[in-house]
């Protein structure tokens, strides 16, 4: 078993209002877990909390290895999480430098980078726009680009905010397919937050009802 | 009027023969002030980039001393030099003054503000979406850094390539400090000043027709660059 991740009476808060309450979950396989709730129910603190990019009021948020013994959260535990948010930040380089830049940062060699971009690009579709300035793409090109720099670096723990949000039909069709073959693979725990139910349905395996601070079902 | 003309057309001699006084005061022109600015560029831009991403107590008074130096008279920074080198002044034992180091570290004072002040506002600038971005592929902090400084780079150019003009077009800092000597310290600026005080207008314009000459290209890098960031960011 690999990374697993546990989260135990969570609370978390804005000014006077209370959005996370006293949660508790354990993400321990490598499926694809929907978060859903209606606008302002906590799903992007959920998941930013989740991906240690927030910190709770109260409670614990703990990733697990195979020995279950609790990761430091340091670099290298980090680098096993990534987050994509609902506007993809796009650096002001082309595609292939964009998706590359997980890779560089980890120290890989030129070969290896071009390889796993290439390949990861023809899995996209977005190979025919590997030279061009990321900034100009469309918001589905850059939604499927966002998944790509996400999946270059095989990421145990893939965090998708509203990956579906600002994308077309045909768009999110295709994120549906890719997001289907990546969890086919299961090499990777994957956490969605969304309020597109057909979306939801079709790629999720277990879905969260987030109402009220908690998770339903 | 009979004797402007003359002036020009003796000015354009000298350039066109590439004069040997000329392509010297040239020469030590720029690097003088490509020195000073790369001086300026390695200490200012870190520390801009670094004023632009933490926020701490202090920040903001840091930032208006700096917009406060963008303005710096050059020839407040030449009589604050002069006192510090001048043989009874602190640094009098370094024998700098009249050299060409003295007048690098001026023109580092003039453009130094200028390359954080803008440093900083470009970095500040860069969508914090990019930070965490960066942060969520797996960035170092010093990575993240790296990575906000690349993004702000058509900002950061700008600030170089504006200190490169203040301190290219100066002349009261250097004038007080390297003492216009002939051969060792005359530069284009001082040499206009002087020549045009003792009524020689050939040398004066032609050098003068050269400093508009790189402000142009300065300019034309500048327009270029701001197009180009322009349009990526469409």
């Amino acid at each position: 078993m690999s990374l697993k991740l546990v989260i135990s009476n969570l609370w978390k808060g804005y000014r006077d209002k209370t959005v996370l309450k006293d949660l508790s979950y354990v993400f321990d396989e490598k499926k694809v877990y929907v978060v859903m709730g209606p606008n302002g129910s906590g799903k992007t603190t959920f998941l930013k909390i989740c991906a240690l990019l927030e910190t709770p009021d109260k409670g614990e948020v703990h990733y697990y290895n195979s020995t279950n013994k609790i990761l430091p959260k340091d670099i290298n535990l980090l680098r096993k999480i990534t987050y994509v948010f609902p506007e993809v930040g796009i650096f002001n380089t082309s595609v292939f430098d964009n998706v590359a830049y997980g890779l560089k940062i980890r120290g890989f060699n030129k070969k290896e980078i071009n390889s796993k971009v290439e390949e990861v690009l023809d899995f996209v579709g977005l190979s025919h726009k590997k030279k061009q300035n990321a900034l100009t793409l469309s918001s589905g090109e850059a939604k499927r680009m966002g998944l790509a720099r996400a999946m270059v670096i095989k990421p145990e723990f893939l965090f998708l905010d509203e990956p579906t949000a600002f994308v077309d039909a045909e768009n999110v069709k295709l994120i549906e397919r890719l997001l289907i073959q990546i969890k086919e693979q299961k090499t990777t725990t994957i956490v969605i937050a969304t309020h597109d139910s057909p979306f939801a349905f079709t790629v999720g395996d277990e879905i969260l009802k987030l109402e009220n601070g908690k998770i339903l079902g | 009027m009979d004797f402007l003309i003359e002036a020009f057309k003796q000015a354009f001699f000298l350039i066109v023969n590439l004069d040997r006084e000329l392509l010297e005061i040239i020469l030590l022109s720029l690097k003088v002030s490509l020195s000073a600015l790369l001086l300026a560029s390695v200490l200012g831009v870190p520390f801009g980039a670094f004023l632009g991403m933490k926020d701490f107590t202090g920040r903001s008074l840091i930032i208006i001393f700096l917009n406060t130096g963008m303005g710096l008279p050059p020839v407040v920074v030449g009589l604050f030099l002069y006192m510090l080198f001048s043989r009874s002044g602190p640094l009098g034992f370094l024998n700098l003054l009249y050299t060409p180091t003295a007048m690098v570290i001026a023109q580092f004072i003039l453009a130094l503000p200028i390359v954080a002040s803008i440093s900083q506002a470009s970095v500040r600038k860069v969508s914090p979406i990019i930070k965490l971005t960066a942060k969520t592929l797996g960035a170092t902090p010093f990575q993240i850094a790296l990575t906000l400084i690349k993004e702000a780079r058509y900002g950061i150019f700008t600030g170089i390539l504006g200190g490169l003009g203040r301190v290219m077009a100066e002349v009261g800092a250097i004038l007080i400090v390297g003492g216009n000597i002939a051969g060792y310290t005359r530069v284009m600026t001082t040499t206009i000043a002087l020549e045009t005080d003792k009524g020689n207008f050939e040398l004066a314009l032609a050098l003068g027709i050269i400093l508009l000459s790189i402000s142009f290209l300065i300019n034309l890098l500048l327009y270029y660059i701001q197009k180009k960031e322009i349009r990526t960011n469409l």
